[in-house]
């Protein structure tokens, strides 16, 4: 059985990348063992790493560190890691990437719905945290720059915001308002996971957020329109129970 | 496992619910239809069995029940191809009768079922005394029932038709069955046509009814009888123009505000009174009610006279009246109140003058002749006193055979000892005219030292004392019987001469009329009031037991208690032979834990079940097998019926006194209501004990699933890094490395399908349902599986545009990821793997297809079972849990799942989730593509 180790190895290994060159990190985790190799994995991409095991602690270090990203686990010692993330949200923007258990779900969406950008679920691929962690330093960066770009670009697909018109392969694509919504409302956030009633609110209105047939049907429509395989999506990705995320 | 709390009585609610939704399946009446003749011999059973060979030549499911042919050829040649029930055999007094066997009829459930002579009285001791009762039964079931009557038959026109043909019949069907019925067939035939049958001897004709019929048959009978049954026909509302009415005015159907009030006394002409009313109110489609102003006087009558009041009611009370006994001394007022409590308009009294019987006993003639006095009083009272009412006097039938009503109640020979023997209560009678006389014995001894010192005046006074003395112990008889005596013996003692009778002076006289109209006014009195404290101290004492068991009710937590405190009470009021019987489970009666004191008779649990199932009043006294010695009264609770209480009155004449019955029916709901209660109380400690019970099984299992799956975390991570590690790690070790990533990732598969699986069957799984995309949960399945697909193709072929099930997304992705890995672990490496999905009328089934060795030949069932796998000690990692947790989850979404051979080698494994109606899918569409596009 070949593993994906051995793929992920060589992309690692590839000398041009060393994304965290001069960023901060905060790790709130409270198990030594998990500590221990996220930290290794991010230390070989060059961050700088400040460990914390309980709420009081990465609330601190979150606060004299200033990190450009905060890893919390959600289930602490001395506290949910949801308060963790409502309070640091109170004073800070910083991109947030929760680690929780398979089976909670509503907990997840609290978490996201405090303030949180992303999630991993144990027992989670080092790969995939590090390509999580890149996406949200890269989004951090574009969106700091001033005045985004008016046209956003994934796989063969154009967008352009200011037109409100898109194109796949050079074609154009009719998609109706609510389509449009959801797609600039993933691209805004792409990397995030948007929840059920995140996209229901922004997209709909705030009436509308019990209505969660209506983002399958239109999601459904929006993948058949600019997904290759619309049963293997690429970047309209589902986050099952919890919401959306869009993948460039 | 976790249910050991539960009671396992305590119904599940969807068991419920498919119950109240057979119920009401099942609560479709059968239909009557009634063919109605003027007299015997108009063709009725012809007409009948006629119409039911055409029924059966269009393929209805007809049945002939019980039909007479007397022995008509014709007749019984029409029931030739028709299927007949067994007659039941019935030895009755030595000899053997056939009856119409109804729980026969119950068991073929026909469509339709022939039950010929409406009216038959069934033979002592079947279940229900009349054959009316046993129609009623089977239209209850659903069967449709085609039956035949004669008009003489019907209960309100029965002494009219009496009066004309001089035949009274005893048989008689309420008129509310009749009215009831969904069709009448009037079977006319002219008279002369049937006296010609008659003479042809096509009528049938008892020998014993012979003689009496060559009166009844007569032509101007014929054409009477002929004209009542005529214009009974037209009278009766017929069925759509009842409902249409109901429909477009419910008010008009039963004008409550104008109601009948039939007074019923001691005269001969009551039962009349009620026919008339009956009749009367069925005209003016109001209702009606009776009542009995029960005076002091009327109190005292002989108990025959009263039963026979009593049986009046209880006809009152079949003719659809409602029934009352009041207690008062004064009628007028009583019955004026009653009227305008009830909002009754118009009051149907007896002719008092034409009350009179001829030949009444001499021993009653004075009752009757007060109550004829009294009665046109009362008529007069009544106009005083509610000049608003209208008044409506009845005369007495002119058919000379009157027959008493017979009494409804069959009494066991014990009882009938009790009455027969000199009772204590006649003894008592005599210890009160003895106990008077020797009151006034000692009353002329104390006067006698008195006699020369007292004035002759103030010994009258201590004579007076004595009536007064009197009155109050003993009642009003005794106290005339004193004042009568006191003035004899007054005369006798001190009037001059003294010791004889004669009187010198004439003044004397005035004194002794003076002195026994004075003793007979203040006995009078005296014994009204006596009365009347006795009635408020009797309600008072009813009062107190129904508030005291009220109280010991509510303060009641267990079944047991309520069974106690109500034993103790019931019997301390209506005798020792109470019995609660509760249903366990399976809606069965169980044997009451608590013995009866005496019994006589055992009670008849069959009896109480069936009391149970059809919510009836049976048992003694009821319509209902009357002949058992015990009442079943039904525990009728707000929400369902709670158990049959069970009692055998002291005195059997109690249950005919509406007042009785409802003081019963009274403690019946108390009981009933407290049952419930703690019923409630019960269902709500159980869910709170499962709600507590779940919480810790959640938090245990939230408590262990974060254990394990931390150092796995750790394990997998920290491999992943070793792999990663710098210098880079030589061949071997990288290979080892592989290996143990590999396993933790097994080893996690496994916790993850143990961890649901406990979660799965530690009780209810409760769902989290919402509106999913199919494709959306096989898109995030096949994204999780992508690591161990290591590069196998899944062909996924999802149809356009199907439909959005509710489903528990997370859970159904297991179902998903389960099938496929199954998929991959049995099929041949390169060969495809098909996942696909249809939608039939209300269901879709997905499929996941390989093209591997296919199922062994073992029972495809099993395979879903826990711990099952395709092979035994095979190589194939994992404990065989997947698909006992796809069945599971898939039986928790109300789904089906299978397993099966494909014909072109490989398995295929489908599941069949409920899809919502069309509407209902068509709503979802249409109100997400309203908001789609702009306005």
């Amino acid at each position: 059985m070949t593993t994906p180790l051995e793929t992920n190895n060589n992309e690692l290994q590839s000398p041009a990348k060393n994304p965290g060159a001069g960023l901060t990190l905060v790790l709130i985790e409270d198990d030594a063992q998990i500590r221990r190799f996220v930290r290794m994995a991010l230390e070989d991409e060059h961050w700088q790493v400040f460990e914390a095991t309980t709420v009081r602690q990465g609330l601190a270090a979150c606060a004299s560190a200033q990190p450009n990203l905060v890893i919390a686990d959600l289930g602490l010692p001395d506290g949910d890691g949801v308060t963790l993330i409502r309070e640091l949200r109170a004073w800070s923007p910083v991109p947030i990437l929760v680690l929780s258990a398979r089976t909670g779900e509503q907990q997840k969406v609290e978490a996201l719905d405090a303030g949180a950008d992303d999630y991993l679920t144990k027992p989670f691929s080092v790969a995939e945290l590090l390509a999580r962690v890149r996406a949200h330093v890269r989004r951090a960066a574009k969106s700091s720059d001033a005045g985004a770009s008016a046209q956003y670009s994934f796989a063969d697909v154009v967008v352009d915001l200011g037109a409100r018109t898109v194109q796949r392969a050079g074609a154009a694509v009719h998609l109706t308002p609510i389509e449009y919504g959801l797609l600039t409302t993933l691209i805004t956030n792409a990397g995030r996971v948007v929840t059920q009633r995140q996209l229901l609110s922004e997209v709909w209105g705030p009436g509308y957020v019990e209505r969660s047939h209506y983002l399958r049907i239109h999601m459904g429509h929006l993948r058949h329109k600019l997904e290759n395989d619309p049963a293997q999506p690429q970047h309209f990705l589902t986050e099952i129970g919890v919401g959306y995320r869009f993948s460039p | 496992m976790a249910d050991a709390n539960i009671p396992p009585s305590r119904p599940d609610p969807d068991a419920l619910l498919a119950q109240i939704k057979g119920a009401a399946s099942a609560a479709a009446r059968g239909k009557l239809r009634v063919y109605f003749g003027a007299s015997a011999g108009v063709g009725k059973t012809y007409a009948m069995l006629a119409a039911a060979k055409k029924a059966k030549s269009e393929h209805v499911d007809v049945v002939v029940g019980v039909v007479e042919t007397h022995g008509r050829a014709e007749t019984a040649a029409l029931l030739d191809g028709l299927e007949q029930l067994p007659q039941r055999r019935v030895d009755y007094r030595g000899r053997d009768l056939k009856e119409f066997d109804i729980d026969a009829a119950l068991g073929r459930k026909p469509q339709l079922l022939l039950v010929d002579e409406l009216a038959h009285s069934n033979v002592e001791g079947s279940r229900h005394p009349k054959r009316w009762q046993d129609v009623e039964e089977l239209l209850e079931a659903g069967i449709d029932i085609w039956t035949a009557l004669n008009v003489q038959h019907l209960e309100s026109l029965n002494d009219v038709v009496g009066g004309i043909t001089q035949v009274r019949v005893m048989e008689t069907v309420p008129d509310h069955v009749f009215d009831g019925a969904n069709e009448v067939v009037l079977v006319d035939l002219p008279a002369d046509e049937l006296l010609k049958r008659l003479k042809a001897g096509k009528v049938y004709m008892p020998e014993q009814a012979a003689r009496a019929a060559k009166g009844f048959f007569r032509k101007g009978n014929l054409m009477a009888l002929r004209e009542i049954a005529l214009r009974r026909t037209a009278d009766r509302v017929e069925d759509d123009v009842q409902t249409y009415r109901d429909a477009e005015d419910i008010n008009r159907v039963w004008k409550t505000e104008a109601g009948l009030l039939a007074c019923v006394g001691p005269t001969a002409n009551a039962e009349q009174v009620v026919r008339s009313t009956a009749r009367l109110a069925n005209q003016l489609s109001v209702s009606w009610h009776a009542v009995y102003v029960e005076t002091s006087a009327l109190q005292r009558l002989p108990a025959s006279k009263r039963e026979a009041i009593l049986n009046v009611l209880k006809l009152a009370e079949d003719l659809q009246a409602r029934t009352a006994v009041l207690a008062s001394d004064a009628p007028a007022r009583a019955i004026s109140d009653y009227a305008s409590n009830h909002n009754l308009s118009k009051i149907v009294l007896g002719n008092a003058l034409a009350s009179t019987v001829p030949g009444e006993q001499s021993g009653i003639s004075t009752l009757a002749l007060w109550w004829k006095r009294h009665g046109s009083g009362l008529s007069r009272d009544l106009a005083r006193l509610a000049p608003e009412l209208d008044r409506i006097e009845v005369g007495r039938s002119a058919d000379p055979s009157t027959r008493p009503l017979t009494s409804s109640i069959r009494r066991n020979p014990i009882d009938d000892e009790r009455e027969g023997a000199p009772t204590a209560g006649s003894k008592l009678h005599r210890w009160r005219y003895a106990l008077t006389l020797a009151a006034c014995a000692v009353t002329t001894l104390l006067c006698l030292p008195l006699h020369g010192r007292l004035a002759l005046a103030n010994v009258v006074m201590v004579f007076l004392l004595c009536v007064v003395f009197v009155a109050m112990r003993y009642g009003r008889a005794p106290a005339a019987l004193a004042a009568v005596v006191n003035v004899l013996a007054f005369d006798f003692v001190f009037v001059p001469p003294r010791f004889s009778f004669a009187v010198e002076d004439a003044q004397y006289v005035v004194t002794f009329s003076v002195m026994l109209l004075v003793g007979l006014i203040i006995g009078h009195l005296t014994a009204g009031l006596r009365f009347q404290a006795r009635i408020a101290s009797h309600r008072e004492t009813r009062a107190q037991t129904l508030f005291g068991f009220a109280r010991d009710l509510a303060s009641a937590l267990q079944n047991e208690q309520i069974i106690g405190s109500s034993i103790a009470v019931l019997s301390n009021t209506f005798g020792k032979e109470v019995a609660l019987i509760l249903p366990g489970a399976n809606e069965q009666l169980q044997n009451p834990t608590h013995a009866l004191a005496t019994g006589q008779q055992a009670v008849d649990l069959t009896v109480a079940q069936w009391a149970f199932d059809h919510e009836k009043e049976v048992g003694f006294a009821t319509d209902t097998l009357p002949a058992n010695h015990y009442r079943y009264v039904p525990l009728k609770a707000p929400v369902r019926l709670r158990g049959i209480l069970v009692l055998r009155p002291e005195n059997p004449r109690w249950l005919l006194i509406p007042e009785q019955r409802r003081y019963i029916e009274t403690f019946a709901s108390l009981i009933a209501i407290a049952l419930e209660r703690v019923h409630f109380v019960q269902v709500a400690q159980s869910m709170l004990v499962n709600v507590e019970s779940e919480r810790l099984r959640n938090s245990l299992l939230a408590a262990l699933s974060h254990d394990l799956r931390t150092p796995l975390t750790a394990l997998i991570g920290l491999t992943e890094s070793l792999a990663h590690s710098k210098p880079a790690l030589s061949a071997s070790q990288t290979e080892l490395t592989s290996e143990v990533f590999s396993s933790a990732l097994r080893m996690h598969t496994m916790v993850n399908n143990l961890l649901d699986m406990a979660r799965l069957e530690s009780g209810e799984v409760r769902l989290r349902k919402d509106w999913q995309s199919i494709e959306e949960v096989v898109g995030v399945t096949l994204r999780a599986l992508q690591p161990s697909l290591n590069g196998r193709v899944i062909d996924v072929r999802l149809p356009q545009g199907l439909p959005l099930v509710q489903i528990d997304a997370a859970l159904m992705e297991r179902v998903f990821a389960n099938l496929i890995e199954n998929a991959l672990k049995y099929a041949p490496e390169n060969s495809p793997i098909e996942v696909t999905a249809s939608t039939a009328e209300n269901t879709l089934t997905v499929n996941i297809a390989d093209r591997g060795p296919g199922l062994p030949d073992q029972d495809v069932e099993t395979l879903f079972d826990k711990f099952t796998r395709g092979e035994q000690e095979s190589a194939k990692p994992g404990v065989g849990l997947g698909l006992s947790i796809c069945k599971a989850i898939v039986t928790a979404h109300k789904g089906k799942i299978y397993a099966s051979n494909r014909p072109d080698g490989g398995a295929v494994f489908s599941f069949d989730l409920p899809l919502p109606s069309y509407a209902t899918q068509a709503g979802l569409r249409a109100s997400a593509t309203a908001m789609s596009e702009p306005s």
